[in-house]
């Protein structure tokens, strides 16, 4: 089988086991004699702890210990990088202050922060504790504010980040249309399912087990280790499942090494999950932003300058940062370029990515600001895009490997039905209500890492695949699993996989779009090399396929036959037989492409995204009543669990469109809704029909498989669809996301 | 959580008696809104009398109406036929509600008593004079996006949070109630009460008393009812404003009218002077307008719930509308 054929729609490997509650995660997990942890969390945003009385918790019934800055276990590797994992933030000093160390001193820094992490012998017993813990504060005045705080915004470190500029940065102003437009974007929470936590337990002296809710295993293996200063292979972490990540689980955060910790301390495993309340400020958020974008173009619909500035929030002791303003860079055709990026050190919780990460924010501002301008100059916001449609990437002046946007944009016009859109906003009336057809694009980088996996072949045709990446719900097992059978032909159901686990072969963490591609590569690499040795087996002198080419063989179905002469072959089984062999056991390291300013062309993954919405203007209403999203992402391994991905961007498109914001009482440095009921997350009732298309054309240079990602892909640009949809339906435009119905009526 | 007794009863007496004693002991019901408080420490009973098995769950046709159990869960009543057909307001208005999960384990009188869901009122580490009189109003100034506009004093602005009350309300339901010192019927209009200086209390039900059941008189109105509820998304939210309408037609004129809103006060909020105006008039847009300005008559944002100001008579509109119209 070749890399040109399209890949069949098989079934979620591992569908049955999560439906039939086989998958575990991490909170099932029991070692013997595990104690449960809970944290009581700071009540002020900046200050210090006057006093804490833990006496009263100490002694409650089955309490094993109160774990305050005053008697917390001391942690080797306290001043190493133990923060962050490979991919994690900036080591070095932060922006806005100093480093945090969990319970390590009386200073609070934000709010929710961990005063005191109380360990019993069970759950209930640790939470009735936890509640007699009572702290008295110094309080300091507390800057949780971005609108307040932007002109104390600075240039975070490293070249991604420095401002930008091609051709003249003033260009847009003297153009003959222009625009001068702010966007806004709260701040949005993760909340998956599953909360977070970590079970941990020392094996022996410095041996310990830690089951997690990480994305990736082998860089929470190397931040216990560098923590307690021990070997990593002493370390070993299990992730098989997670109940959802969206970026949360891309570090380890301070409370998990602190768990790990005073598991030494008691001598007993403790488990530790978190609140759904503690979710809103433990684990990260999409950092709240302002953006402006000021754009010119010609009376031909040309843009003449661009120019994009964002200013996100970070943590005073850490600094967070992602590529808000990267897509403008090298989205459109446009002489005139500038960017701008800055981060506001707030007295908050440290933001983390989240799905689609910065390019999502970004998507929604340069996204919406093109079908701003495409109304001004009387164009259709498709025919627009058009006129600045770029084949080559005018960021670092070289060809894309592969990019069909003009055909996703017209095949997902065609389903959403764009002809029936008015150019007239608020034209199109269906009794009580508006309808309005919106538009976005999006596009991610593609990369390949580097990445190890085994392959073993039975002699019973089964094969075994295996690799440490933590599978966070995408379908990585389903993908593994169809690779492997494209290259060696086993059937689909002959194949197991493992993964999620630190003893396995070397796996970067899952985010940022790259799994497929980077074990993908690896597993195609292993199984080509099992598939070489076969052949060599197979055509030593004496068999019936002696002397023929490998090109002209083909491995499938337990035998390794002639090409168009299927009466030539020979048993996989007998070949290992007369090996003197059980199994063929391989593993490879796939090597990470080079970095991308030394590529020959510029990877990327596309989207486009098609919404009609309805809105009721008496009630300030939306609702989104169609959704269609095209996805450029070179070859669709596994065309089910793609799907799946882009529906679950167009549900968290939604959410971030229309619903979830994390509101701060600023009086308090506080979120006020912090929990479900409060914050919302788009429900099942908001998620209309989602129609999908794919590509499906392999991109030449990536990857043998050619394929790109598409988890990032499947958000990025769709909130701006929305917004630009209800700007259709109504004349409204909404530049503060999310597009609630308070908001049509203010503007209304 | 605070470590608590808990304890099942089979008959009113023994409930009443029970919670009667002491003020830390309250009655479970379904438990979908009292766990949750007592989860984030709002609500700290030494003792839990579980009424759930007190006979109290029938629906049953009266002389004059009908009679809902106050154990009655939600979804029960919802989808009871002779719900369906004499009162649909009222299954309108509790599909509304929630989610089904909740609908099947909330039950009538739980629904009532249910408290606001103002953020600070659940968050102990923030000001709130209903969980804690005196601490001050933390939505005053603060995030009152889902606040009242009607009724509100200086030291409340929350709203109750039921749909189903708004249906009840506009149903000119009675509420029977037993207690230590005997039985006694409530006006549902009465039920619930305006925060004044004592927003800690939500309704005018004395310490002990039991929720028994609910009375529904029969009236001309399921023909033309319509509950409306606004809110941030399809499902599972709650309103930002609700109405709900019953019309008694004949023809295009409007003989009588129920007209209540949610989302707008610390209790169910019946428009009477919208109703008096509508009585006899033609069911036209322009009428439902003049009575939308006659409801809103006294309101009055905080800020963040101006929109309310805006919305609220819009809504009323637009239920008017579609009760009109669904005959
Ligand atoms: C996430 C969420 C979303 C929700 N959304 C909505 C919504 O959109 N609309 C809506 O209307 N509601 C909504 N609810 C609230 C829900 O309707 C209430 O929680 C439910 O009706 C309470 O009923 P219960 O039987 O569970 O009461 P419980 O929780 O058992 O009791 C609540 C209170 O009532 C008292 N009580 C119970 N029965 C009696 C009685 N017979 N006599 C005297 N006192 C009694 C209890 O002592 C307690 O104080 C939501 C709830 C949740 C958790
Ligand atoms: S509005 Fe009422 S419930 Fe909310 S904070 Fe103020 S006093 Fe408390």
């Amino acid at each position: 089988m070749t890399k040109d054929t399209k890949n069949p729609p098989i079934d979620r490997v591992d569908g049955r086991m999560k439906v039939t509650g086989g998958a575990k995660y991490f909170a099932e997990f029991e070692m013997p004699n595990t104690t449960y942890c809970v944290i009581v969390g700071s009540e002020i945003a900046k200050g210090a702890i006057a006093s804490l009385d833990t006496k009263k918790a100490a002694g409650a019934p089955g309490v094993l210990g109160v774990f305050t800055h005053q008697n917390m276990p001391p942690i080797p590797g306290w001043d190493a990088p133990v923060q962050g994992n490979g991919n994690g933030p900036p080591p070095g000093p932060p922006s806005g202050g100093e480093k945090y160390r969990i319970l390590h001193t009386n200073k609070i820094l934000f709010y929710g922060q961990p005063m005191a992490m109380v360990v019993a012998d069970t759950f209930e017993r640790a939470t009735y504790a936890a509640s007699l813990v009572k702290a008295t504060y110094t309080k300091q005045p507390h800057q949780t504010d971005l609108t307040k705080n932007l002109e104390k915004g600075v240039t975070p470190k490293g070249p991604r980040f420095e401002d930008y500029l091609r051709g003249n940065a003033d260009a847009y102003k003297s153009a003959p249309v222009t625009l001068e437009v702010k966007y806004t974007i709260p701040i949005e929470v993760h909340q998956p399912m599953e909360l977070h936590g970590v079970l941990a337990g020392w094996t022996g002296d410095d041996k310990v087990m830690v089951y997690a809710k990480t994305q990736g295993v082998k860089g929470t293996q190397k931040s216990v280790a560098e923590a307690f200063k021990i070997d990593p292979n002493n370390v070993h972490v299990h992730t098989e499942f997670m109940g959802g990540g969206f970026g949360m689980g891309l570090r380890t955060w301070p409370q998990e090494i602190a768990v790990v910790a005073i598991a030494k301390k008691v001598g007993r495993p403790v488990k530790l999950v978190i609140t759904r309340n503690q979710m809103f400020s433990l684990v990260g958020h999409r950092p709240t932003t302002v953006q402006t974008i000021n754009m010119g173009a010609d009376t031909n619909g040309k843009l003449v300058g661009l120019s994009h500035a964002a200013t996100g929030e970070t943590a005073t002791y850490e600094d967070f940062t992602e590529g808000t303003v990267s897509m403008t860079k090298f989205m459109y055709a446009c002489p005139n370029v500038s960017t701008k990026y800055k981060i506001v050190p707030l007295d908050r919780g440290v933001p983390i990515w989240m799905r689609g990460p910065g390019e999502a924010t970004g998507a929604f501002a340069l996204e919406s600001a093109m079908d701003e301008m495409a109304t001004k100059l009387k164009l259709d916001p498709i025919e627009f895009r058009l006129r600045n449609y770029t084949e080559t990437d005018p960021e670092h002046n070289r060809p894309y490997s592969d990019k069909n946007l003009k055909e996703a944009y017209q095949k997902g016009a065609e389903a959403i039905g764009w002809s029936s859109r008015k150019a007239e906003p608020g034209s199109n009336r269906d009794s009580d209500w508006l309808v309005g057809y919106g538009m976005s694009s999006g596009t991610f980088n593609a990369s390949k890492g580097g990445a190890t996996a085994r392959a073993v072949l039975n002699a019973d045709g089964t094969l075994l695949l295996q690799c440490s990446v933590t599978d966070i719900g995408p379908g990585t097992g389903t993908a593994m699993t169809m690779i492997a059978h494209n290259v060696l032909g086993v059937p689909v159901e002959k194949i197991k996989v493992e993964y999620g686990d630190s003893a396995l072969p070397n796996s970067p963490q899952q985010g940022g779009s790259t799994i497929t591609s980077t074990v993908g590569s690896a597993v195609h690499q292993v199984c080509t090399s099992v598939k070489k040795s076969l052949i060599d087996m197979a055509t030593q002198s004496g068999t019936p396929l002696a002397g023929i080419k490998a090109d002209d063989l083909t491995v499938a179905d337990g035998f390794v036959s002639a090409d168009g002469d299927s009466s030539k072959k020979v048993a996989i089984a007998d070949l290992l037989k007369k090996a003197n062999l059980t199994t063929l056991d391989k593993t490879e390291e796939s090597k990470a492409n080079g970095k991308p300013d030394e590529q020959k062309y510029s990877m990327y993954s596309f989207s486009v995204h098609f919404v009609q919405v309805r809105v009721n203007p008496s009630t300030g209403v939306v609702r989104v009543s169609k959704a269609v999203s095209v996805a450029d992402s070179g070859r669709i391994i596994s065309p089910k669990t793609a799907a799946s991905q882009m529906i679950g961007g167009v549900a968290g498109g939604i959410g971030m469109a229309l619903t979830e914001e994390a509101v701060i009482d600023h009086r308090f440095g506080r979120i006020v809704n912090n929990n479900l009921a409060d914050y919302h997350v788009a429900v099942s009732a908001d998620v209309p029909h989602t129609e999908t298309i794919v590509i499906d054309k392999p991109d030449p240079y990536i990857n043998p498989m050619g394929a790109k990602g598409m988890g990032e892909i499947a958000l990025i640009g769709f909130a701006a669809a929305v917004a630009n949809a209800v700007f259709n339906a109504t004349g409204q435009r909404i530049r503060d996301l999310p597009i609630t119905p308070d908001k049509l009526l203010r503007t209304a | 959580m605070n470590q608590f007794q808990y304890m099942r009863v089979t008959n009113p007496k023994a409930a009443v008696a029970a919670v009667s004693k002491d003020n830390t002991t309250m009655f479970l019901a379904g438990g979908t809104n009292l766990i949750d408080l007592m989860k984030r420490g709002v609500e700290a009973p030494e003792k839990l009398v579980d009424i759930t098995r007190i006979p109290l769950n029938t629906i049953e046709k009266t002389a004059t109406g009908l009679r809902i159990g106050a154990l009655a869960k939600n979804t029960a009543v919802a989808e009871h036929e002779l719900v369906v057909k004499n009162f649909p307001l009222l299954s309108m208005a509790l599909n509304a509600g929630a989610s089904p999960q909740l609908r099947n384990m909330a039950t009538i009188g739980g629904n009532m008593m249910q408290r606001t869901r103002c953020s600070y009122f659940y968050d102990t580490a923030l000001p709130c004079n209903k969980r804690e009189p005196g601490s001050g109003c933390g939505a005053i100034g603060g995030y009152n996006r889902m606040h009242a506009i009607f009724g509100t004093s200086t030291k409340c602005i929350a709203v109750h949070p039921s749909d189903m009350c708004i249906a009840l309300v506009a149903l000119d339901a009675t509420v029977n109630v037993s207690g230590p010192k005997g039985d006694r019927r409530i006006p549902f209009a009465d039920f619930h009460r305006l925060p004044g200086d004592t927003p800690q209390k939500d309704n005018m039900l004395q310490p002990g008393e039991l929720i028994m059941s609910v009375d529904l008189p029969m009236n001309g109105f399921a023909g033309n009812s319509h509950y409306l509820k606004v809110r941030d998304r399809a499902s599972y939210a709650f309103a930002l404003v609700s109405v709900g309408v019953g019309l008694k037609m004949s023809g295009n004129t409007i003989q009588d009218v129920r007209l209540a809103m949610g989302g707008v006060a610390h209790k169910p909020w019946r428009l009477t002077e919208a109703e008096k105006f509508l009585k006899g008039k033609p069911a036209t847009e322009a009428t439902f307008k003049q009575a939308a300005e006659l409801a809103m008559k006294g309101a009055k944002g905080h800020g963040e719930n101006d929109f309310k100001l805006t919305m609220a008579p819009n809504s009323i509109v637009e239920a008017l509308k579609t009760a009109a119209k669904t005959a």
